[in-house]
């Protein structure tokens, strides 16, 4: 009986709450969060390729309405990537930072890492209530459905994105350079270069493809 | 700093802080910055200024949107034939084939209804 009384403590002591904080700090627990991140960025991947399909196979259905070449407008595409792009390194300066354990520079890169972004997702708003007003709304056209449909998931992407950004922000105020916020640092590069990257098959495929 | 780890975690770590990728130097975040803004400055350039027919510039632009594409993989994303990274290669190879099916089965299938149905022979024409 007395034998039995020891290792019960033990055994429940993972489950207090204490225990799960030193588990969320701990290394490896980072690097299996950052894995299963990179997992859900490629199923997020295979959403965007479904997006595409359907943008691909529906780019000739104009109904009558404007093609791409009518209603795009490439120089402002260009403004808009250009955003994506400086931010994608802006956000890698702030990575660096991270590593040489400058927080005040890691907030200075995120915040003007967050502006690009800013900026990017107005001009996309912008772009999409000039078309909805000029009539060349997603309900105009099988197109403009894939149009607003691939466009529009990639601008929310951008705009939760952000939403996530403003909170590291709050939490790298709050605590600092901590283990659990690296972590969290590091997922949301991964996410912010992946948009990138989908933006590059945005304005390959829709703006340049279709003003070609 | 940097602890042994089994083969099953995967990271490209040199901090004790980071999991599955390593962050780069300023060096290679430039280098894939100049890269990506020649590699979006050329089809932009080619497109706006209609120098050639469209059945030349669209196989361009997306010769070169892959290009730039595995740029940011690797300046950005710092994907590389590091061992330890193995489990992120798999998974994104993976994605890569579902990917592939996924675009080319539907442009595929969606070509050969439109060629091989008449028109008469949808309501929508």
């Amino acid at each position: 009986m007395n034998v039995q009384t020891h290792p019960l403590p033990v055994a429940t002591a993972p489950f207090l709450p204490e225990a799960f904080e030193s588990i969320e700090e701990h290394h490896d627990a980072g690097a299996i969060t950052t894995l299963g991140f990179w997992i859900y960025l490629m199923s997020d991947c295979i959403l965007f390729a479904a997006l595409f399909a359907s943008f691909a196979v529906l780019r000739g259905a104009t109904a009558g309405g404007p093609s791409g070449r009518e209603i795009f407008s490439l120089p402002y595409v260009a403004v808009e990537t250009a955003c994506l792009l400086v931010s994608s390194f802006t956000y890698g300066m702030a990575m660096i930072s991270a590593d040489q354990g400058r927080q005040a520079w890691v907030l200075r890169w995120l915040g003007l890492t967050l502006l690009l972004g800013l900026t990017f997702v107005g001009m996309e708003i912008h772009e999409f209530v000039k078309l909805i007003a000029d009539g060349a709304g997603p309900d105009r056209s099988g197109f403009l459905s894939a149009f607003f449909t691939l466009v529009g998931t990639h601008g929310l992407h951008v705009t939760s994105g952000m939403v996530w950004m403003g909170v590291l922000i709050a939490h790298l105020l709050r605590r600092g350079l901590t283990e659990a916020n690296r972590t969290r640092l590091m997922c949301l590069s991964l996410f912010w270069h992946f948009l990138d990257i989908v933006w590059i098959g945005v304005f390959t495929v829709v703006y340049l493809m279709g003003a070609a | 700093m940097h602890e042994p780890r089994g083969p099953l975690i995967p990271t490209t770590a040199h901090g004790p802080s980071d999991g599955g990728a390593a962050h780069g130097s300023v060096k290679s975040y430039l280098t894939g910055f100049v890269l990506s803004v020649a590699l979006t400055f050329i089809p932009f350039a080619l497109v706006m200024s209609g120098a050639a027919p469209a059945a030349t510039i669209i196989p361009i632009c997306i010769v070169l949107g892959v290009a730039q594409i595995v740029v940011h993989l690797v300046y950005f994303l710092h994907m590389n034939g590091a061992s330890t990274q193995s489990w992120n290669m798999a998974a994104f190879v993976f994605t890569l084939l579902i990917v592939a099916i996924l675009v080319a089965g539907s442009l595929w299938v969606m070509y050969h209804l439109d060629v091989n149905m008449m028109p008469g022979m949808m309501p929508t024409g």
